[in-house]
Parts: C-alpha cells; sequence; structure tokens
C-alpha cells in the first residue's frame, strides 16, 4: 500500500485512536496566553481516581500503546503519580499503556525526577515558548522559563534520559528555532515543537502571536533540513502546500486517529477543539469510551469523504489537505474552505471579512478569575 | 539483537519482538514499539497473519508454507519482513540454549 493509500484508509477511521490525549484536569498554576484549554481552575466535577483507573481499564482493553496526558498542570492532581503507574504496571499479566505527559515543570524537583526516572515507559514533554525568559514570560507568565530549566536540570541529574522539550511556533520564537535545538542537545533531549492554535485562551492571542506568512515558510525550510530529527506531532503539515511534504502523516486526525478526553471525561475529536459542536460524548456514559469512538455521530461524519469546498480548485489540496479544522472553526472560518495560515494565502481575504464578535468562542473557560482591585476612599 | 540480510531472510527463524503489540485494523495492523516507541503500520492481513505465526515455525519460508502463501508472493513477503526486522518488528529469534 503506498503512503497516500494509508492516509486514505486512516481516514476512515481506525478500530481505536493511535494517539489520544487525555486532559487530567483544568487545574494549572500557570495562566498562558494561549492554553488550548483555558485552564486555570479545577473543575468540580473531574473524573475521580476509581473512574480515571476504569478509563485506563477500557483503553488497555482497545489496546491503545500510549497515552498522552497533559491538562491544565496534571502534576497537580494528588492521584498523578497514582494514575500515571497504574496505566504504566497495572500488575501481573496486563500490559501497559505508555504515557507521554506535558508538563510545565513547576512540580518536578531532585525527589520527583528520581522517580520519574524509575519509571519504564515514560516520557515527559516540558514546555517552554521562548529561549529565554524574557520571550518565555510574555507567553507563559513570570518564573515559568526558570521553572522549566530546573525541571530539565533535575530530570538531566537523575538520569531520567531523553525528555523532550516542546515549543509551540509564534511569531516572537520562530528565530530561536536553531537555539531551542541546541538546548535540546545540550540535556541529550528530543526538541518538538508545534503549530499555534487559535483555541482556548488561543483565541484571544492567535492574531497577535501565530507566524507571519513569511515566517511559515522559514518554520518550513528549517523543518524540511531536519528531517524527522525534530518531532512535530505532524502538526505544520498546512505548510506542505510549499513544496516537498514533510515528514509524517499529512492530514487531519480529528476523530478518526486521534481525540481528547478532557478532565470531566468528555470526549472531543481532538484537543484543540474544545467546544460544544466538536463533542462526540462522554466516557461516563454507559458505552464508555468504546461506545463514543467507534459510534458517536460526530466521529462517523469525520469519518465520511470530506469536501474540499473552496480549496477545490487549488493545485495544492492534495499537499495541504486544507489544514486545520479547528483553526478554521476558531477563526471563524469554513470549514472546507483554507486555513487561516493557507500559504498561497487564500484565506487572507476571508479573515479580513470576519467578524470577530462573531466567530465561536471556546465552550468552556477555567481561567483563573481576575482580582479587581478597587481604590476605596 | 542481529539484524539479518534480505536474502537470506526466507530461510532465518523468525519472531515478534516480546516488547512489540500487535493492534488488528481494517488494512491490517498496527504495530507499537514499546522500546523505540515507533509505530508501524503493517499494511496487509496476510503479512499480520503470518507475522503471528513466526515462532511457531523454524524459518520465515516454513511460516509461509504452513499459512498457505503461494510460492510466486515470497519475494514480496520477503521484502515486507526485511522492512518490519528493520524497524525492529521482528527480530532473528535467538537459537536455544
Amino acid at each position: 500500500m503506498s503512503a497516500p493509500a494509508l492516509v486514505e484508509e486512516l481516514k476512515r477511521g481506525l478500530d481505536a485512536p493511535i494517539c489520544l490525549t487525555w486532559e487530567l484536569t483544568y487545574a494549572c498554576n500557570l495562566q498562558c496566553v494561549h492554553c488550548l484549554s483555558s485552564s486555570g481552575r479545577r473543575d468540580p466535577r473531574e473524573l475521580s481516581t476509581t473512574e480515571a483507573k476504569q478509563v485506563l481499564d477500557e483503553l488497555r482493553d482497545l489496546q491503545v500503546f500510549y497515552i498522552n496526558i497533559g491538562g491544565g498542570e496534571p502534576m497537580v492532581r494528588s492521584d498523578f503519580f497514582e494514575l500515571v503507574e497504574y496505566a504504566i504496571n497495572p500488575g501481573k499479566g496486563r500490559t501497559g499503556i505508555g504515557v507521554k505527559f506535558s508538563t510545565n515543570g513547576t512540580y518536578i524537583d531532585a525527589a520527583k525526577a528520581q522517580r520519574l526516572a524509575s519509571m519504564e515507559y515514560l516520557d515527559i514533554q516540558i514546555s517552554i515558548d521562548g529561549i529565554d525568559a524574557a520571550t518565555n514570560d510574555r507567553v507563559r507568565g513570570a518564573g515559568s522559563y526558570a521553572m522549566a530549566r530546573r525541571a530539565m536540570d533535575h530530570l538531566a541529574s537523575a538520569g531520567f534520559g531523553p525528555f523532550k522539550i516542546s515549543v509551540v511556533v509564534t511569531r516572537h520564537n520562530v528565530d530561536q528555532l536553531d537555539e531551542f535545538k541546541a538546548l535540546a542537545d545540550s540535556y541529550g533531549a528530543q526538541l518538538r515543537i508545534t503549530r499555534l492554535r487559535p483555541s482556548g485562551r488561543g483565541a484571544d492571542t492567535w492574531h497577535d502571536l501565530h507566524p507571519t506568512n513569511a515566517q511559515q515558510r522559514q518554520i518550513y525550510n528549517w523543518l524540511l533540513a531536519r528531517g524527522d530529527a525534530v518531532l512535530t506531532g505532524d502538526s505544520f503539515f498546512h505548510l506542505n502546500a510549499l513544496g516537498e511534504s514533510l515528514p509524517g502523516l499529512n492530514m487531519c486526525g480529528a476523530g478518526r486517529v486521534v481525540c481528547l478526553i478532557d478532565p470531566v471525561g468528555d470526549v472531543y475529536a481532538c484537543p484543540f477543539v474544545i467546544h460544544d459542536q466538536f463533542k462526540a460524548g462522554t466516557v461516563r456514559g454507559d458505552g464508555g469510551f468504546a461506545e463514543v469512538w467507534k459510534h458517536s455521530e460526530l466521529f462517523r461524519s469525520l469519518r465520511e469523504p470530506q469536501s474540499a469546498g473552496a480549496c477545490a480548485s487549488c493545485g495544492s489540496y492534495d499537499a495541504c489537505q486544507g489544514g486545520c479544522m479547528a483553526a478554521k472553526f476558531f477563526t471563524g472560518l469554513p470549514l472546507d474552505g483554507p486555513d487561516p495560515e493557507c500559504v498561497a494565502g487564500d484565506a487572507d481575504s476571508m479573515l479580513g471579512a470576519v467578524r470577530i464578535e462573531l466567530t465561536p468562542r471556546p465552550s468552556l473557560d477555567h481561567s483563573h478569575r481576575r482580582t479587581l482591585s478597587l481604590t476605596t476612599r | 539483537m542481529r539484524r539479518v540480510l534480505n536474502l537470506s531472510l526466507l530461510d532465518t527463524p523468525l519472531e515478534l519482538d516480546p516488547q512489540v503489540a500487535l493492534r488488528p485494523e481494517p488494512f491490517g495492523a498496527l504495530a507499537y514499539h514499546y522500546g523505540t516507541r515507533r509505530l508501524v503500520f503493517v499494511k496487509h492481513h496476510d503479512v499480520v497473519a503470518v507475522a503471528r505465526q513466526l515462532a511457531a515455525h523454524p524459518s520465515l519460508s516454513a511460516t509461509l508454507q504452513a499459512c498457505g502463501i503461494a510460492e510466486s508472493r515470497w519475494p514480496s513477503f520477503a521484502k515486507a519482513f526485511a522492512t518490519l526486522n528493520e524497524s525492529e518488528i521482528v527480530r532473528e529469534r535467538p537459537s536455544a540454549g
């Protein structure tokens, strides 16, 4: 089977996701301006330890090989280690599920780094969005760069091995890609760069943060030169319209090979579309996760052939596949048209015509409540 | 974990790497290697069936025979298993003792 034939096959969906993201909590000590899940405060309805273990049992039965755990900040949960250990090492005769978790690093001290280093089938991804505190902290908050670097130092001292450094590419850090790679190399770590989405709080900041058209070409050329030495989560496939395809699957996996379980157990098509329109069901339902994955109306429709719409006449459609559904949705563009970052510029005039106040808003917001300081006499 | 040459692969005793899990899919199977964390698409049901039987037979060709694969298709199977060997999904079976 050729690569395009495989992609066609994957678009019809798999029996279980390849890549499942599970956000354990909406609680987070940080308040990143581009947070996909608008995290901050814990949701009182979050899955209990028992419920979370039931979900893990179910994923194991479905032969989900590994899960990506995120949040919020997943280490905030007091049962974090209990759940990760249960996933990886469920007991005699049962296959473990590999875990990769994303963290801002705040809670990785020397002791926790030792504990993490002793676990098999565990990958850790520490987020930074700038190569220095000035660039990073503008997006992730004061002190966050120092905390992330301290966590990296602890993991390195504990002999964790090749952890991952995860960077969301913005117009302010595009020029730092070489330095990020050098930083990762200095730790023996792997660099992962991903695309900025207008999701969650990112809906409000995307217009100021997303790379310019010239910078997109810069990202493309940089990635092309590095092949699979840099991980991307296959998130830059919209750039394939610039020429040769980047490594990885050239398709939107939402509801087909990926999905998201949010902290309260709701299942969404992907981590970038926390909105009622893309909610397929809940793991708390009778059939659990499997029922949602296999039979939800939303996922079944996403596995049908999709219309190229306004892109049908563009010669690059096979290369870029019309880009990212979430990026279109939260910028108010039609789903069967160009990506807001279409490299041919086909979305530029459409974006100009969108009335910002009418664009869809993320359905949930767990941001920390702003403290109003009132001046009284 | 010795890698073997394509040429002699048909005569080689093979097995699934013990760190590999196979998950059936409409197109064949997904193979995941827990050690390398690599995911491999096995894109034909017959290849999956043969892969599952490897350990029960003295060589790849014996496995193909046992699975009823016509000899005319053996070269393409040798190629497919060379790729799987390359990505550490299957490996040469360590000799007993």
